[in-house]
């Protein structure tokens, strides 16, 4: 059988040309996308383990000999697929700007400062229920040249792999209540509410580390999957 | 069947995507020094010709034997068939546009349907200003036989056919990717 990965609802993923984020102007295909029955490459994907995992890159905080400013979280949830299912053994990787809204970055040279104990990037894979946890540090917000005074509202790069090519996810997290939702073509892109809201993570006072870490909870789900024949000559199953 | 779940929307990468996403073995699908590995190289351009110089590609394929050390693939998981081949690859675009991936020649797939799917690559785009990953597919010039039987290639306008073919270069293939516009390379819905 090939398990066969149903599309999400039209509503829940932005649309590719979407003006009001200025740079999809001129990369938004124009063509309409041609659909593609999948096939053994697409239900297939890279399954990238424990061999690209160091020692503290869960652990942003602790990837230097000091400790970056901010106020120090902790971000943990489940990946599951749209039937409810955990995504195991699955790499999670995520970025983020600092304390002060500022990557680390040489195309990032707004004037806030960078932070010596601070590089953002952090990797994890889910356990056996798809769980992953980080911790890192509250990103700022930070200006950017789309609109007049356009602020983006903190958030954590969030980039998912599944367990087949149709299942790849790249998206962002973001906080309860931020004042600058309303302002964002990236957030506001996601034309379903309620999808949008999907994006934001809960404040999750039970897994705080008490005088240690406030916390928040990110669950993301992937494509869900049903299960079709399959023909084939050598089957040896 | 258990409760359906509402999806997690997709989001661009944005222009930092270095930090979070360069692997310094990214580009290698397999490792240097592999017997028969070449470079497939390309650039990405804009709807105004413009070099996209803050870009991702992501390529997956089959081993040279046209198999997956995956558990879904009916045939089962096979170890691959060359040493060190990860059939994943990942480039981030330079200043210039450039992509590069070092691989070796995927084996041809049986399709469900009972015939059989040219050796290609899928390819992701992810980038600035792409709200959600572009899907491709790469294949190879110099396998017109298997090509023009192609499932997938056939279903695609026959006009258009041309911007998922990979051309002979010195080292190995060049293959651009158009996101828009004149010769726009052809994007797939999975």
């Amino acid at each position: 059988m090939l398990p066969n990965y149903r599309p999400d609802d039209v509503d829940v993923h932005p649309p590719l040309l979407s003006p009001g984020y200025r740079s999809t102007v001129a990369r938004a295909p124009r063509q309409p996308l041609t659909y593609l029955p999948q096939r053994l490459t697409e239900i297939t994907g890279p399954l990238l383990g424990e061999g690209r995992l160091g020692e503290h890159d869960h652990d942003l905080t602790r990837q230097h000999d000091g400790e970056p400013q901010g106020q120090r979280i902790i971000v943990h949830g489940r990946v599951r697929d749209g039937d409810g299912r955990p995504v195991s053994g699955s790499l999670v990787e995520i970025w983020q700007a600092n304390a002060a809204g500022r990557y680390r970055h040489a195309s990032d040279t707004w004037p806030a400062p960078l932070d010596p104990y601070f590089d953002g990037v952090g990797r994890a894979l889910t356990d056996d229920q798809g769980h992953y946890r980080f911790v890192t540090v509250q990103p700022g917000a930070y200006p950017w040249r789309n609109h007049d005074n356009a602020w983006r509202p903190a958030h954590i790069h969030f980039s998912l792999f599944g367990r087949a090519f149709t299942q790849r996810l790249v998206t962002q997290m973001y906080f309860p209540g931020d004042p600058l939702f309303f302002q964002d073509p990236i957030f506001n892109s996601v034309p379903d509410p309620d999808a949008r809201q999907r994006m934001v993570a809960r404040y999750d006072h039970a897994s705080t580390a008490p005088e240690w870490a406030l916390a928040y909870e990110f669950d993301i789900v992937l494509r869900g999957r049903e299960s079709t024949p399959f023909e084939d000559g050598d089957d040896d199953e | 069947m258990s409760e359906r779940l509402g999806g997690t929307p997709a989001q661009t990468v944005g222009p930092y995507l270095h930090i979070g996403l360069r692997w310094p073995d990214g580009p290698y699908v397999v490792p240097e020094g592999t017997p028969g590995a070449f470079w497939i190289r390309g650039r990405i351009f804009d709807g105004t010709g413009a070099a996209v110089v803050d870009a991702m590609v992501e390529s997956w394929q089959a081993d040279p034997d046209g198999r997956f050390d995956h558990p879904d693939d009916p045939r089962g998981a096979r170890p691959p068939a060359v040493p060190g081949f990860r059939g994943f690859g990942r480039s981030e675009t330079d200043g210039q546009g450039w992509y590069r991936l070092l691989t070796v020649k995927p084996g041809p797939l049986p399709d469900p349907d009972g015939g059989t799917e040219a050796p290609h690559l899928s390819l992701s785009v992810l980038g600035r200003g792409l709200l959600h990953r572009l899907v491709t597919r790469l294949y190879f010039a110099d396998e017109p036989a298997a090509n023009a039987v192609d499932p997938v290639l056939r279903g695609v306008d026959a006009d258009r056919r041309e911007t998922l073919l990979a051309s002979p270069a010195p080292d190995g293939f060049r293959f651009d990717i158009r996101l828009q516009g004149d010769r726009e390379t052809v994007f797939f819905a999975v």
